[in-house]
């Protein structure tokens, strides 16, 4: 299977620029660390790689499966096996999780009723809910309409495990959740990348990645990649914070 | 279409801001000749006493004021109407294949069956339907349930029809009621005896006519002291229509204890002007159910009413209104309790989407003397874009001091958030619209029969695909 490339994007939103000049790769059961302090553009950069209109691509391509999808429709990337978890996600009255989960389904398999049963959905639903700590209740309710943040998070989860998706773009899903959820969280993510899918981790802390094994990290500050590496980046942090970014970024140039 | 086009410039007509959106008035062309109204009164070899009434609704038409509440409308030709009945129209085309494909496609993806869509496309004048409703009319023979044309019920059980035939629906009402009482043909009669309770909802499919039609079909259904029924009319499969003027009428009789649910929802195509009368009655604790849902034709105006004249009686209404593309619904319901102890309940809800308009119009009157008469009424709008509106005008009377009588209403608005969020799992944004209406009257389907809702969702869907190929 072929890699998710990002080349040389840079992102407008209105007239701002908020990325310039980004080069990203990950390959099929790789996993890709972003990280990078409040505001610097990352939760942007995932947005535009899964099409929001808001986000205006000044150049640059994205990829995936060979195909340059830059300017299709995000639900055109979805079917092409990208995900995105949310880190934000809204709620949508009047429509819930098992509604929404039958209708992508029914989608993948080329159904033009949305609406008609899946065999088997429901019960895998229940039980996957289960293991990741949602209840049958959660499956019925308004998405995201007064869920806790880690409920929030634990859908997001949720929807990627019934769609399979094989890009996976997880936007800080371990921020707000337990420390069995984080853990949650890590195998997931082992589980994805050893079954050969290319994973995306937009995270602040280190605390998942003890469960995990990075491929590569970047950091992204002002919307540029400031520095790529690997585990030794998220000490880094972890120790220091961001401080040293200054100095990188008078260093750097585009 | 022309009609279209400028019914979409009356709606981003500033003017149309306004709080009361009803300026325009109708246009009435032609005239209706008494002799036509005896011809048709002839040909249907009817009693004396229905051409009386006939003819007195004319007098009434011709004098009754145009109501200036119409909007959108900019005439109505009676020779168009009137030239239908002296010569109805041969049936058009013969042939499956030769239907647009665009309908044949519509049909297909529906999962109609054949006899059906060819019904339903006007390729055959009866639903040929022998087969599959045949058992279920041997059920309700043995119940001694009588569900026959209207013209029939006339000649066949005059002293029943007469007893209730424009009783609950006053010829004298507006101008389009007197209009309808003049030409009325077609409908169905039903008449439940004592104490049977019909065990299926009935669903009765009338046939719409061809070409030029004007549409004045009444149906009347009396449900005996202790009875119950659940009917359906119409289909919401798209119907596809030219130039038509719809002014059918529906009268209810709900005898002591008895329960009535009257189920319409109607897909006629964007030209058709439709006038939906509908009225029923209540006596001592029975009950009578509305469920109108519009989503075809370019302008509607229905609003299901209940008399609540025996105590302890009740009523509920659930509208709903969906206007996508520059199309009018103009919904509602009324509810007059007339005796103690009576209650009632509206729910209306709204789905406007690509400049089209819902306006809600209801209105709750507790008589005095109707002591402890309980109402809710919940209006519901949900707009999908900048284009569209809603408005609510509810309307509440209350006389008697021991009412408990509420309302609430909301407004909601799809974000593009929300329909980016839903594309991201994979749907189309028509598919994400779709999704979230089909969510927004979930509760209201709840009750009704499973295939019926699937067939509705179907539809819905459809609706937003087959217009939304250009966004
Ligand atoms: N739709 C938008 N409209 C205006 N400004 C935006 C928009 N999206 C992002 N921005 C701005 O772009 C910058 C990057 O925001 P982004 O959300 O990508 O940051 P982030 O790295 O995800 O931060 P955090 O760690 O807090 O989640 C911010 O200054 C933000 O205000
Ligand atoms: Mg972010």
């Amino acid at each position: 299977m072929l890699p998710l490339i990002v080349e040389d994007l840079s992102v407008a939103v209105d007239s701002k620029k908020i990325l310039e000049n980004i080069d990203l790769r990950v390959d099929h059961g790789e996993l890709l660390v972003i990280m990078g302090p409040n505001g610097s553009g990352k939760t942007s950069l995932a947005l535009t790689i899964m099409g929001h209109p808001s986000y205006r691509v000044l150049k640059g391509r994205i990829i995936i499966d060979g195909e340059d999808i830059t300017d299709k429709s995000p639900d055109y990337r979805a079917l092409k096996g990208l995900f995105l978890l949310f880190q934000n996600p809204v709620e949508i009255p009047g429509v819930n999780l098992k509604s929404l989960l039958r209708a992508a389904l029914n989608k993948r398999m080329g159904k033009t009723d949305l609406t008609e049963p899946v065999p088997g959905l429901e019960e895998k639903l229940v039980a996957e809910a289960k293991m990741l700590g949602l209840s049958e209740e959660h499956l019925e309710r308004d998405i995201n309409v007064g869920f806790s943040g880690g409920e929030k998070k634990r859908s997001e989860l949720l929807q990627a495990k019934i769609l399979r998706p094989r890009y996976v773009i997880m936007d800080e899903p371990d921020s707000g959740l337990d420390v069995d959820g984080v853990r949650m969280v890590a195998d997931i993510i082992r589980e994805l990348i050893s079954t050969g899918n290319a994973v995306v981790l937009i995270t602040h802390y280190p605390r998942v990645l003890e469960y995990v094994e990075p491929s590569r990290v970047v950091v992204i500050h002002k919307g540029r990649i400031v520095a790529t590496g690997g585990r030794e980046l998220v000490d880094k942090i972890n120790m220091e914070g961001y401080k040293w970014l200054g100095e990188v970024e008078n260093g750097g140039s585009g | 279409m022309a009609g279209a086009v400028e019914l979409s410039e009356i709606l981003e007509h500033p003017e149309y801001m306004e709080p009361i959106p009803y300026k325009r008035e109708i246009e009435i062309r032609g005239r209706l000749s008494r002799s036509i109204v005896e011809e048709i009164s002839r040909a249907k070899k009817e009693p004396e006493w229905m051409l009386r009434l006939r003819l007195r609704a004319l007098e009434a038409f011709e004098k009754l004021p145009t109501p200036k509440w119409i909007y959108g409308i900019e005439s109505i030709d009676l020779e168009e109407i009137t030239t239908y009945y002296v010569k109805p129209v041969e049936k058009p085309v013969e042939d499956w294949d030769k239907l647009p494909s665009e309908i044949r496609s519509i049909y297909e993806k529906l999962g109609l069956p054949e006899f059906y869509a060819k019904y339903l496309a006007g390729l055959s004048t009866v639903l040929d339907s022998e087969t599959v409703y045949s058992s279920m009319k041997k059920v309700l023979e043995k119940l001694g349930v009588i569900m026959i044309p209207m013209e029939e019920a006339v000649k066949k059980y005059p002293d029943l029809v007469k007893k209730y035939f424009s009783r609950i629906y006053p010829l004298m009402e507006h101008k389009f009621s007197a209009l309808h009482y003049a030409l009325w043909s077609g409908g169905v009669f039903v008449y439940v005896p004592k104490n049977v309770k019909v065990p299926y909802p009935i669903e009765a499919f009338f046939y719409v006519g061809s070409e030029l039609e004007g549409q004045f079909e009444h149906t009347l259904i009396v449900a005996d002291e202790g009875s119950e029924l659940t009917f359906i009319e119409g289909c919401s499969a798209p119907r596809f229509k030219k130039y038509s003027f719809h002014d059918g009428m529906v009268e209810l009789y709900a005898h002591k204890n008895s329960r009535i649910s009257f189920i319409t929802v109607q897909n006629w195509s964007r030209n058709i002007v439709n006038f939906n009368n509908k009225r029923g009655i209540t006596e001592e604790n029975a009950y009578i159910e509305w469920l109108e849902g519009s989503i075809g034709s370019k302008y509607t105006v229905t609003y299901p009413s209940t008399i609540l004249r025996g105590e302890g009686s009740g009523t509920s209404s659930i509208v709903v209104g969906i206007a996508n593309g520059p199309y009018i619904k103009d919904t509602g319901s009324k509810v007059i309790h007339a005796a103690p102890n009576t209650r009632s309940r509206i729910i209306s809800k709204s789905i406007s989407s690509r400049g089209g308009v819902n306006i809600y119009r209801g209105m709750v009157q507790v008589n005095r003397g109707a002591k402890y008469s309980r109402s809710h009424v919940q209006c519901d709008s949900l707009i999908l874009d900048e284009k569209s509106k809603a408005y609510t005008y509810p309307i509440i009377h209350v006389m008697d001091n021991t009412a408990d009588v509420g309302h609430e209403a909301t407004t909601g608005r799809i974000n593009p958030e929300q329909l980016y969020y839903l594309q991201t799992r994979g749907l189309s944004e028509d598919q994400a619209k779709s999704l979230i209406v089909l969510g927004y009257i979930r509760d209201i389907l709840r009750g009704l029969p499973l295939e019926y809702v699937a067939m509705l969702s179907r539809v819905i869907q459809l609706e937003f695909e087959r217009i939304g190929g250009v966004g």
